[in-house]
């Protein structure tokens, strides 16, 4: 049950791909994925695609997350099989090509609390005359996610926290996510609230692209994002605007680089044996 | 010693620093009149102390930067991350199940507690929340319980040696060595248990286990008391603990404290009660408050929460004496651990009836085995957000996958790391001493604040 399946469901599974034609689109401007294509090697989900068109019985079956989500968001593209390229690889499987794909946007009705706790923010957020805030819902898991902008991340957290209907008082914490493969909104940072008064949990996940990783500071909203802003930013390089004092919080001040990228160069393990060393844990054969 | 430190004393592992604000003085014990002559030569009652990272006093590997007019503290600001060994980092390169074993270090006094946030964030990644077997929901409760009172043992305990009081530091540390043990006979190991993993726990229960639990629940109604007739009413106690380290209900939700903490101001929030998990809506409990939302409150929650978690203890026992032979991992085989590993003769866990299975009946056993022990599963993309009421408040794990077979991302929501942003609201204008015992009511573990 957690391996995908082979056989795919059709609607599903070409309402990926008309976002990876989607998402392809935006990044290229210019070329349609549609033609055929000219020039330089294609990198990426294009690449995929092209694989993928060859041979349909290696296209993943959307998985069925089981809380409704209706679309699938292609964050990045899994190669092999073993974590081995080139001539190392005997296994046959180093030319499969699968989309990473995380649960897309959810068609209303959502189920729940969700369809009201939406409905009131984006009454609120009108009612404030901040703009288009919200770009998409994922109801997953039974867990509800919103992914908002970043320009009005603030206005949207004023909004939880002191409209009554909503009252999301508490911020568990904030953490960062790295998508290297997801071109664009590279870094994401991922807000916990909790709702006491009502009960309820609700996640903001706001992407920024790596070339650009400012989102501005809720410290003044949620005193207590002061530290998990401060990790983040550590860890991932987010630059939290606004923020009282944005400074490292576990790596030493003068650390170069943020260590929770998946792009940050880990060390081997030099062994005193005949001058072998244990490669790197991302460079070490793996399933992938 | 002390001495002013000047270039011909200089650090040997440390690059010269340039002190612009004043004279610097090592403090290193038995020395606080040269520190007083020394500071008066320059008329300020202004110091500032670099209390720890190696202190006793300090909870760990804490570093705290006080600024003192005289003997009241007019800042306070905390320096982490002298342990932080890159746990959340690493386990994304190890494979789910693997999980397990570098969580469980994070916060070493409550590793259930890491275990069991972590095997819920990914079991709902797979979607087999419903299928966890109950024998296994009730040993994880049983555990969690049993190591609640281990961590206020410890917190209690601490927070006694560090105001001075030596008793209760050795019969906090008596009593937990008790609980230890328990934990030694289910799972095998004191600390770092790995023993709650993503669809069930790996091990049943071992005989006698209920009797060993029975004789510590029987022990510690016993022991309970003595913490109140030592504590409770002791007037240096009280003069130590009243009234230091106030933090109201509004600082608590602002600053995103919860816990005894947060249950000190009065308010019940307790996620057990409030948003039942693994089978906790059918314990009989109370939640502990106190409406005095100082330190002396928090001490009592802790104790008064000892005996509510050996209720739960009790009824833990009760269930499991007629759960005899039940599964205590998922029946579903693609994700559940195959073999019941005992200890043999050789002192290797290994399962006798499992390796003849596979090395002597099934090839495709053998397969399916290999392909487990190496690969692992599989989980299907998407992020979750696993949630358990932690000794010291909520305790959540924010896993992400993308699908393959090791966690994508592991974030683990601390609530040392989180409670400890509270110390400077709560010892700024108060006493020096005071500092220590507003920390020591935090109770934060730095191996979980840094992870």
């Amino acid at each position: 049950m957690t391996a995908p399946a082979d056989d795919s469901s059709e609607g599903g599974h070409s309402e990926a791909e008309r976002r990876l034609h989607e998402r392809t689109r935006s990044d290229d401007a210019g070329t349609s994925p549609d033609e055929p294509e000219t020039g330089t090697t294609p990198r990426g989900p294009e690449r995929d695609l092209g694989v993928r068109e060859q041979m349909p019985e290696n296209t993943v079956a959307p998985v069925d997350p089981g809380g409704g989500a209706a679309t699938f968001e292609v964050v990045g593209v899994r190669e092999g099989m073993f974590g081995v390229d080139g001539t190392g690889d005997t296994s046959g499987y180093g030319g499969l090509r699968r989309p990473v794909v995380m649960p897309g946007a959810t068609q209303r009705p959502f189920g729940g609390w969700f369809d009201e706790v939406a409905d009131q923010l984006a009454s609120g957020l009108r009612q404030t005359g901040t703009g288009d805030v919200v770009e998409r819902v994922v109801v997953d898991r039974g867990e509800m996610t919103v992914h908002v902008r970043r320009g009005h991340l603030l206005a949207t957290v004023r909004q939880l926290r002191d409209d009554a209907a909503l009252r999301f008082e508490f911020c568990s914490g904030v953490s960062g996510v790295h998508y290297p493969g997801d071109r664009g909104r590279e870094l994401h940072a991922v807000y916990h609230l909790l709702s006491m008064t009502h009960n309820r949990r609700l996640r903001l996940e706001v992407s920024v692209p790596d070339a650009d990783p400012h989102i501005p500071s809720v410290v003044s909203v949620y005193p207590t994002a002061d530290w998990h802003e401060r990790e983040t930013y550590d860890f991932f390089g987010i630059i939290f605007d606004g923020h009282p004092a944005l400074t490292r919080i576990m790596m030493p001040d003068d650390w170069p680089g943020h260590p929770q990228r998946k792009d940050y160069p880990l060390g081997g393990i030099p062994v005193e044996y005949k001058g072998a060393t244990i490669p790197p844990p991302d460079t070490r054969r793996a399933y992938s | 010693m002390t001495s002013t430190q000047d270039a011909e004393r200089a650090d040997p592992y440390a690059q010269q620093s340039d002190y612009r604000s004043g004279p610097v003085f090592t403090v290193t014990g038995q020395d606080w009149d040269s520190v007083v002559s020394g500071a008066a030569e320059h008329d300020s009652e202004r110091v500032v102390v670099n209390m720890g990272p190696q202190h006793p006093s300090t909870h760990g590997v804490l570093r705290l930067i006080l600024e003192l007019e005289g003997e009241t503290v007019t800042e306070a600001r905390c320096g982490i991350g002298y342990l932080h060994t890159g746990i959340e980092k690493n386990m994304e390169y190890r494979n789910w199940v693997q999980g397990t074993t570098f969580c469980t270090r994070m916060d070493y006094l409550a590793p259930f507690h890491y275990e069991a946030a972590y095997a819920r964030g990914v079991e709902r990644l797979l979607g087999i929340e419903a299928d966890i077997p109950d024998k296994a929901l009730v040993m994880r409760v049983l555990l969690m319980e049993l190591n609640r009172i281990s961590s206020h043992l410890v917190a209690i305990a601490t927070g006694g040696l560090e105001i001075g009081a030596l008793t209760v530091m050795t019969i906090g540390f008596r009593e937990r060595e008790q609980c230890l043990d328990v934990f030694e006979l289910i799972t095998g190991l004191r600390m770092n248990h790995a023993f709650i993993r993503p669809g069930g726990v790996s091990q049943d229960l071992p005989h006698g286990a209920l009797d060993k639990v029975g004789d510590f629940v029987s022990l510690m109604k016993k022991r309970l008391p003595e913490y109140a007739a030592l504590c409770n009413a002791n007037p240096i106690f009280k003069a130590r603990l009243v009234d230091v380290g106030y933090l109201d209900l509004a600082g608590c939700l602002a600053l995103g404290i919860t816990g005894p903490v947060l249950r000190s101001t009065g308010y019940d929030w307790d996620l057990r009660k409030k948003q039942p998990y693994g089978g906790y809506e059918e314990y009989d409990f109370d939640v502990v408050t106190w409406d005095t939302a100082d330190a002396y409150g928090r001490f009592r929650i802790r104790v008064e929460e000892m005996w509510q978690s050996l209720r739960i203890i009790e009824q833990c026992a009760q269930r499991l004496q007629g759960m005899e032979g039940e599964p205590v991992m998922i029946g579903d085989k693609k994700i559940g651990w195959p073999a019941q590993l005992a200890v043999g003769s050789d002192g290797m866990g290994n399962s006798l009836d499992h390796i003849r299975h596979i090395m002597g009946e099934s090839m495709e056993a053998l397969i399916h085995h290999f392909k487990l022990v190496t690969e692992g599963f599989r989980v299907p993309a998407g992020q979750a957000y696993g949630v358990v009421e932690s000794p010291r408040g909520e305790l959540a794990c924010h896993v992400v996958s993308d699908g393959g077979t090791r966690p994508y991302r592991a974030h683990f929501r601390d609530p040392s790391f989180v409670n400890l942003q509270a110390a400077p609201a709560m010892s700024e204008g108060g006493q020096v001493a005071d500092v220590i015992v507003a920390v020591a009511s935090l109770d934060p573990v730095m191996g979980g604040v840094d992870r």
